[in-house]
């Protein structure tokens, strides 16, 4: 019997064995001699840490406890290998172009760069990833366990081991992960490590199975026969929990935080996903070929006390193999050691990068000045959270107290990580997909996780009986394994169904319902059309640095003068010769700082990546060149809008300056007129009222006359006064209109008999009394005051022998129109615009009135509605009046 | 020294007050009343004083009154300037033009009669 001595010395044999090939691997890698490395059978084999110590001793267990059912773990992956292959591809793709270092990296940089959902995925993750953690450590412990039993001289506890075998797994973990820092995630020793791993626990598991079938059953018939005697074979089959567990494997196999590690983040080449596609499957039959010959032939030899989870080892041990167990219990610890190590390495860095390094960074108050500094943190953040990790692990085997089935623990991290599996696929695929959707989903799907899955699995400390048998707060609807009333339901089903049909319905509608920031658009399209965006696989050009288009590029943005003093400067400095610097990096170092003063610091960035080469110009550059642009935008639409405004206002001050320079020569000319119409009787007036004073012997008949002119000139005064003040009146808007109705024909009447009072003068007027018979509502004394006016004007005007005035009347779409037209020679062309001005007497100097008849006639007809106008060509002088509606006022 | 005054006017009633008042006083009046040919009319009647209204048809008394002095012989006649508009740029104006005396309307009688006698009489000194 080998001594528990032995097991340790080659358990550290092994580790040592891994540290050097892992050494070797990093070494080759940074001499650039690593090709084979980079191989895609590296690649298929590290994929096998799915495989853990679940697979590996639980899946006999499994097989053990309920037949065929274990194929559903293997089936989930293989499904997805296979039938979503390109789906990986995009995922690989997306994390190389979009630098992801974990799957909280990838759903937080598709939903705007969220720090807030990185920190809700890594929490789900690291509470996900701790009861499969305990699995390992459980595994690990019960194998130990079986040979302690085995070795009487030494004393063994399975408490206190549970500890050592996790903090032994946590240095582990921490020497092969948190070794260096390297810029991009990669880790071509732990990788290399982990694929002679799977070899490891490959070969020991075919071993156990040829020696179960050829060494115990005697061949494949006999083996048939032992199975078909098991209870294994008279297991039916539950479509609800095939389905599920299938479902679930898959989700897991993409979602899980280890396996994105080495399917994306390590990945050297999307090419390799072509190979896994098939190897991958094939090493997962290899692994699955054995189980059911295993558990049929444990079932059958052991006793019914053994723990199935451990007949891969208990099985050769009681036939006498200790070379067989012992080959067996290094691929268990394989199983286990490499799915730590790469779980442990995946969540530290989820800690370190989302939880910790923002924490520390915010409460630091000039950020990180040296790198050193950082590296320093980032390292020790890693390695305190791989500490917790295990720690976690050790707090959930004990609370659970480390009897359940292997297989159960795992199922139960399987269904807690599907839950990113929405915002995951949502965001590869549907652009509309947003945080606020993602978080929604994530959020509740975990809820329920943890109520329906998680604490009940914990045993009676956490959930009490009352809450498992009557529900949260005494709620039936929320019995944490009948949920809404759903009963009779496998745990496992019932979670992930609710789970995961709750997670993704609210993923959608909130993502439906919610708007996405300009960044998360972006990041959308980036992803879901991430083939449109990226090249294929490639690696670095190299770098040809043109400084003559640095020059170029400089020039156009600094000038052409300062651009050639700042290059002149630099190439004295670097030994002068010639007059173009060699592009060093802390030659472009400086020239991109003195860019990003004039045109951004993202900018300038951009600029000197894309003329050196050597860098791609990154989302992120874009973005941030995007940003500056448009604040420069803003900026100088804010001057645009604001010299729009000053020109506008200068021109609206213009414009009421210059009217108000009319308005102003306008009156000027207007109160000189009016002082000339008020002069001219007044000099009359004073003239002849001196001449009657001061002259002695006037006759009488001189008296009288010069009394009559002074009378003449004083009612001429008072006219044009009455005229000023009603031109005042009605130009005001002040004046109130007396409305009345009556005949168009007496208005008319009225205004003849007024225009030519006594004995007929020589104007004839020749009236068209039919036309006139109508009713008119208007103010009548005013609308006979324009007629008037214009009688008055063709008696002064006309100059035809026998003067002659025609009144004619009609309706016209509703109007009422009146025309008189004298037989004169008319009002001149140039002059017809300008008769309605104040003081535009034209032609007849003589005619006595005081120029301002027709400016009121028009404020008159103005104010009832109407209009009047000159009429052109009519033989003589003409205007219309018009009224609207017959002479109803428009005001009425 | 000669009597005569010709009067360019256009409002009858105030040629008619002019003419009474000078030719009480001795002088000989001519009137006219159309701006256009005002100028001739001055040209061809040599009077000893010419009053000159302002605002005329045809032609206004400003620019009458530089076509006068803008002659040889007429750069020393005396006018007298009679205007209805109370503008003081009117007056600024007429005296950059060379007018004797600016007079604005209502005027007094006996101030016309005084100013024609001194014109004439300073016209015939110099």
């Amino acid at each position: 019997m080998a001594s528990l001595n032995l097991l340790l010395l080659v358990c550290f044999g092994y580790v040592a064995l891994l540290f050097g090939v892992a050494f070797a691997a990093d070494r080759m890698a940074a001499k650039g001699r690593s090709t084979w490395l980079r191989s895609p059978l590296v690649y298929t084999l590290s994929l096998s840490i799915y495989c853990t110590a679940w697979t590996f001793y639980g899946a006999v267990g499994y097989a053990a406890r309920s037949g065929l059912e274990f194929v559903t773990i293997y089936l989930g992956p293989t499904l997805v290998m296979v039938g979503w292959w390109w789906g990986l591809r995009k995922l690989v793709r997306i994390g190389r172009s979009q630098r992801i270092t974990s799957i909280a990296d990838l759903l937080s940089s598709r939903y705007g760069k969220s720090n807030v959902l990185a920190i809700g995925v890594t929490i789900l993750a690291v509470i996900g990833v701790t009861p499969y953690i305990s699995l390992q450590l459980q595994s690990i412990t019960l194998s130990f366990s079986i040979f302690a039993e085995a070795d009487p001289t030494r004393g063994y506890h399975e408490d206190s081991s549970v500890i050592w075998v996790a903090a032994g797994l946590a240095v582990f973990a921490i020497l092969f992960g948190t070794r260096n820092l390297d810029a991009n995630e990669r880790h071509h020793g732990v990788v290399m490590a982990i694929a002679l791993e799977a070899v490891v626990k490959l070969v020991a598991l075919l071993a156990v199975g040829i020696f179960v079938v050829w060494g115990l059953s005697g061949g494949v018939a006999g083996t048939l026969a032992r199975i078909d005697a098991s209870p294994i074979g008279h297991w039916r089959v539950d479509g609800g929990r095939w389905t599920a567990i299938t479902f679930l494997a898959a989700a897991a196999f993409v979602c899980l935080p280890r396996m994105f590690q080495v399917m994306v983040v390590e990945n050297d080449d999307e090419r390799h996903l072509r190979t896994a596609a098939w190897a991958f499957p094939f090493y997962l039959l290899l692994m699955s070929l054995f189980v059911v010959p295993i558990a049929a032939v444990g079932l059958d030899l052991m006793p019914a006390w053994e723990n199935p989870d451990l007949f891969v080892l208990t099985v050769p041990l009681s036939q006498g193999r200790e070379g067989l167990a012992m080959l067996s219990f290094i691929g268990g610890f394989s199983s286990a050691t490499s799915m730590v190590i790469v779980a442990a390495m995946a969540l530290s860095t989820m800690l370190s990068n989302h939880v910790v390094m923002p924490i520390w960074l915010s409460s630091r108050k000039q950020g990180a000045s040296q790198s050193g500094d950082v590296r320093k943190v980032v390292l020790l953040a890693r390695r305190v959270a791989i500490g917790g990790i295990m720690a976690l692990g050790v707090l959930y085997f004990q609370l659970s107290g480390g009897g359940a089935a292997l297989a159960a623990i795992g199922l139960i991290s399987f269904a807690g990580v599907a839950q990113i599996l929405p915002a995951l696929v949502g965001g590869l695929y549907w652009r509309g997909a947003t945080r606020t959707g993602a978080l929604a989903g994530l959020g509740i799907g975990f809820a329920i996780w943890l109520f329906s899955l998680l604490l009940p699995g914990l045993g009676n400390g956490l959930l009490s009986s009352k809450v498992m048998a009557e529900g949260l707060f005494g709620l039936g609807w929320l019995r944490p394994h009948a949920l809404f009333g759903i009963e009779g339901l496998d745990p496992i089903v019932h979670c992930v169904l609710w789970s995961l049909t709750l997670n993704t319905m609210v993923f959608c509608i909130v993502s439906l319902a919610s708007f996405p920031s300009p960044l998360e658009r972006l990041q959308g399209a980036q992803f879901v059309n991430i083939y449109d965006h990226s090249a294929g696989p490639r690696g670095w050009t190299g770098s040809v640095a043109q400084s003559e288009d640095l020059m170029v590029m400089t020039q156009r943005i600094l000038g052409a003068k300062d651009a050639r003093a700042l290059f002149q400067r630099e190439a004295a400095l670097q030994g002068g010769r010639g007059h173009l610097p060699e592009p060093t990096p802390a030659f472009l170092e400086r020239l991109e700082r003195q860019l990003a003063g004039s045109v951004g610091a993202a900018t300038a960035h951009a600029m000197i990546g894309q003329i050196v080469g050597g860098s791609s110009v990154s989302v992120q550059d874009l973005l941030a060149v995007a940003d500056e642009s448009a604040q420069m935008l803003e900026y100088s639409s804010k001057l645009e809008a604001q010299s729009a405004e000053l020109s506008r206002t200068a021109g609206k001050l213009r414009e009421a300056n210059e009217k108000l320079t009319q308005i102003s020569l306008q009156k000027d000319a207007f109160l000189s007129q009016v002082s000339h119409e008020l002069r001219t009787p007044m000099t009359s007036i004073r003239a002849f009222s001196e001449i009657l004073r001061d002259t002695e012997g006037l006759s009488q008949e001189e008296k009288r006359r010069y009394a009559a002119i002074i009378h003449d000139e004083a009612v001429r005064l008072t006219r044009l006064l009455n005229d000023l003040l009603d031109l005042s009146v009605l130009e005001s808007g002040q004046v109130s209109l007396n409305v009345s109705s009556g005949p168009l024909s007496q208005v008319l009447d009225h205004a003849v008999s007024s225009a030519l009072p006594g004995d007929g003068r020589a104007l004839t007027i020749h009236r068209n009394r039919e036309g006139e018979e109508m009713t008119l509502r208007s103010d009548l004394d005013r609308l006979a005051q324009v007629f008037i006016n214009l009688i008055a004007n063709a008696q002064k005007y006309c100059d035809a022998d026998k003067p002659e005035l025609r009144i004619e009347t009609r309706v016209e779409h509703d109007r009422l129109l009146v025309d008189f037209i004298d037989n004169g020679s008319g009002v001149p062309v140039d002059s017809q615009a300008l008769v309605f001005e104040k003081f535009a007497r034209v032609g007849a100097e003589k005619a006595g009135g005081a120029g301002l008849g027709l400016a009121i006639s028009r404020e008159i007809m103005e104010r009832l509605g109407g209009d009047i106008r000159y009429l052109p060509g009519q033989g003589g002088g003409a205007f219309r009046v018009v009224l609207p509606g017959r002479g109803k006022m428009a005001a009425e | 020294m000669g009597r005569s005054v010709l009067l360019i006017e256009d409002e009858p009633n105030i040629i008619e007050a002019i003419r009474f008042l000078l030719t009480r006083d001795g002088w000989e009046v001519d009137t006219h009343s159309d701006g256009t040919d005002a100028v001739e009319k001055v040209r061809a009647g040599r009077p000893d004083l010419v009053i000159l209204d302002m605002m005329l048809p045809g032609r206004s008394g400003m620019d009458i009154l530089r076509d006068l002095r803008g002659i040889d012989d007429l750069k020393t006649l005396p006018v007298l300037m009679l205007t209805a508009r109370g503008q003081a740029r009117d007056r600024e104006m007429a005296e950059k033009a060379g007018v004797s005396r600016f007079m604005t309307k209502p005027f007094s009688n006996a101030e016309v009669m005084t100013a024609v006698r001194d014109l004439v009489a300073q016209a015939s000194k110099s």
